[in-house]
């Protein structure tokens, strides 16, 4: 029964400790700046398209469901504030996330992972250079820095796609639905909740993935086994983070 | 020619490690000299591999101490290791170049990146050059390692693990899974790199032939090949073979000892003399 919980508790604690020293590297030398302008690169600019897509369809999805449901209230004309409300603090940093999970936490897995297996991660080590340093801290920051710029790009992405829904289909003007987008978005509930939670999910994600990577044993099956792990666990976290956040910034509202 | 009773470069003292409670090192001591060359056979799975990583300070002794250069590595700071491993070079099993770099930036990287080697940038690239003509690979520079076969992958570790020109060289299976002209080509260009830099060597592998070679031939520089040392010359730079059997040192000494062992699984290495 020990045993059985030995092993999580191990992978708690590793997880922890990779995490501490990523987050200490930021300020620490030497600094890989190339490697950090390389992640965003790869990991925000390749994911612009996607994540744009994503936020484009949930924009319109919203704003057809929200309609319908608002229609038996005589409300259609307040779609922009739902649509609005709705992408800025949860479809757009969740859907972001999930995608940038399924995409970039998968990609750093297998990717350090295959390093692991083929004894590159020992050769960097042997040739000079933490890992941590020079492939996990550019990661972690490139997609900290990314993802909340992703989701503000998703969230705008989604509010031209509602707006078409809206203009097309539901007879209101462009004037109604974007005073009302915009007059409804707050602050520090909606501005603030809207790309906090990109932030701590970029972070996470990253490290999810880093640390898989890392720690793939056994070969290429191996590398498959960690990147699924990644996939998983990350897209878990960010589920269980947004309740997290939510209920924070819920409960402080009112 | 004297006697290369150097200082012991690389000292093991009763070195046991184990992964998920199976034993992969058992009470394993032994010491490098200087100028010595030194074979080290076993079985797949017979820790070998473990021992040149241990020997890196890449893992850690579960017990034991380890000594590199008189300084004791097995408990020392990650930070602190990083200026222990600039001295140390070393060939991976398949090379471990890294696939997002090119052939020079591979090659450059232990150059750029130790930073007790304080390189001048201006020098990286003629010493880059230099080390990759001494594996005949001089026109690779802008190649990625995917673009070379295997032999060639392994050329370019040796040339990434000697640019530094370090002292002690760990060579983890130089020739698995090469074709024996391929093989030979590499065993020459590591037996060169001894010659010629006259840096102690360490050479796991799981051929015979590859520690005959390393015992008896030496580097022609003239002919540029292999020749088959004189008696002097073998005696001037000494060779010595260790047997790994399921993590315990089961054998060390001299070329003649290790033909005459009995041990069926010792001799299971040997082949007679070329």
């Amino acid at each position: 029964m020990l045993d059985l919980l030995k092993g999580p508790f191990i992978a708690a604690e590793e997880f922890f400790t990779l995490t501490g020293r990523a987050l200490r590297n930021i300020f620490r030398r030497p600094h890989y700046g190339a490697d950090i302008i390389l992640q965003m690169d790869s990991i925000g600019v390749g994911s612009l398209m996607l994540v744009a897509l994503v936020g484009f369809f949930a924009g319109v999805v919203m704003a057809l469901q929200m309609a319908h449901a608002l229609r038996s209230y005589g409300q259609v004309s307040k779609t922009g504030t739902l649509v609005a409300i709705t992408l800025a603090r949860e479809l757009g940093p969740v859907f972001s996330a999930l995608m940038m999970a399924g995409r970039n936490a998968t990609g750093i897995a297998s990717e350090l992972g295959s390093m692991k297996v083929t004894e590159q991660i020992d050769a960097m080590r042997a040739l000079g250079t933490d890992p941590i340093q020079k492939l996990v801290t550019p990661r972690v920051v490139a997609t900290g820095v990314m993802l909340p710029l992703l989701t503000v790009i998703a969230d705008f992405v989604g509010l031209l796609g509602g707006w078409i829904v809206a203009v097309a289909f539901l007879g209101l003007t462009s004037v109604q639905y974007w005073n009302s987008a915009w007059r409804s978005l707050e602050w520090k509930d909606d501005v603030l909740q809207g790309l906090l939670k990109p932030l701590v999910f970029g972070v996470m994600l990253s490290l999810i993935g880093c640390f898989y990577g890392l720690r793939t044993t056994g070969g290429t099956q191996g590398v498959g086994r960690a990147t699924t792990q990644a996939m998983v666990t990350s897209a878990v976290l960010i589920l269980i983070l947004d309740v997290m956040i939510t209920k924070i910034f819920v409960g402080q509202g009112g | 020619m004297a006697e290369s009773s150097g200082e012991p470069i690389l000292r093991f003292e009763n070195v046991s490690v184990a992964f998920d409670g199976i034993s992969a090192l058992v009470d394993v001591s032994f010491q490098a000299l200087a100028g010595e060359s030194r074979v080290i056979l076993g079985a797949a799975g017979s820790g070998k591999t473990v021992l040149l990583k241990i020997a890196l300070g890449l893992t850690r002794p579960d017990s034991g101490r380890v000594f590199v250069f008189e300084r004791e590595i097995d408990a020392m700071p990650e930070r602190e290791l990083m200026d222990v491993r600039s001295r140390i070079g070393m060939l991976f099993q398949e090379g471990a170049l890294f696939d997002s770099l090119t052939i020079e930036e591979n090659v450059a990287y232990p150059l750029e990146n130790q930073k007790a080697i304080h390189c001048p940038k201006a020098e990286v690239r003629p010493r880059v050059v230099e080390a990759l003509k001494f594996v005949e690979l001089g026109d690779t520079l802008e190649k990625f390692p995917s673009e070379l076969s295997g032999g060639m992958r392994r050329r370019v570790g040796i040339a990434r693990a000697v640019v530094t020109v370090p002292p002690l060289v760990l060579y983890d299976s130089p020739t698995a899974g090469l074709d024996p002209i391929t093989a030979h080509t590499i065993m020459t260009l590591l037996i060169k790199q001894r010659d010629l830099a006259r840096t102690t060597t360490l050479i796991v592998t799981h051929r015979c032939q590859d520690g005959n070679l390393v015992a008896n031939f030496r580097y022609n520089s003239e002919q540029g090949r292999l020749e088959p040392a004189s008696d002097r010359a073998r005696r001037g730079a000494r060779t010595s073979f260790m047997v790994l059997r399921e993590g315990r040192l089961v054998f060390e000494g001299d070329q003649d000892r290790l033909e005459a062992s009995t041990d069926p699984y010792i001799s299971k290495f040997v082949k007679r003399r070329v």
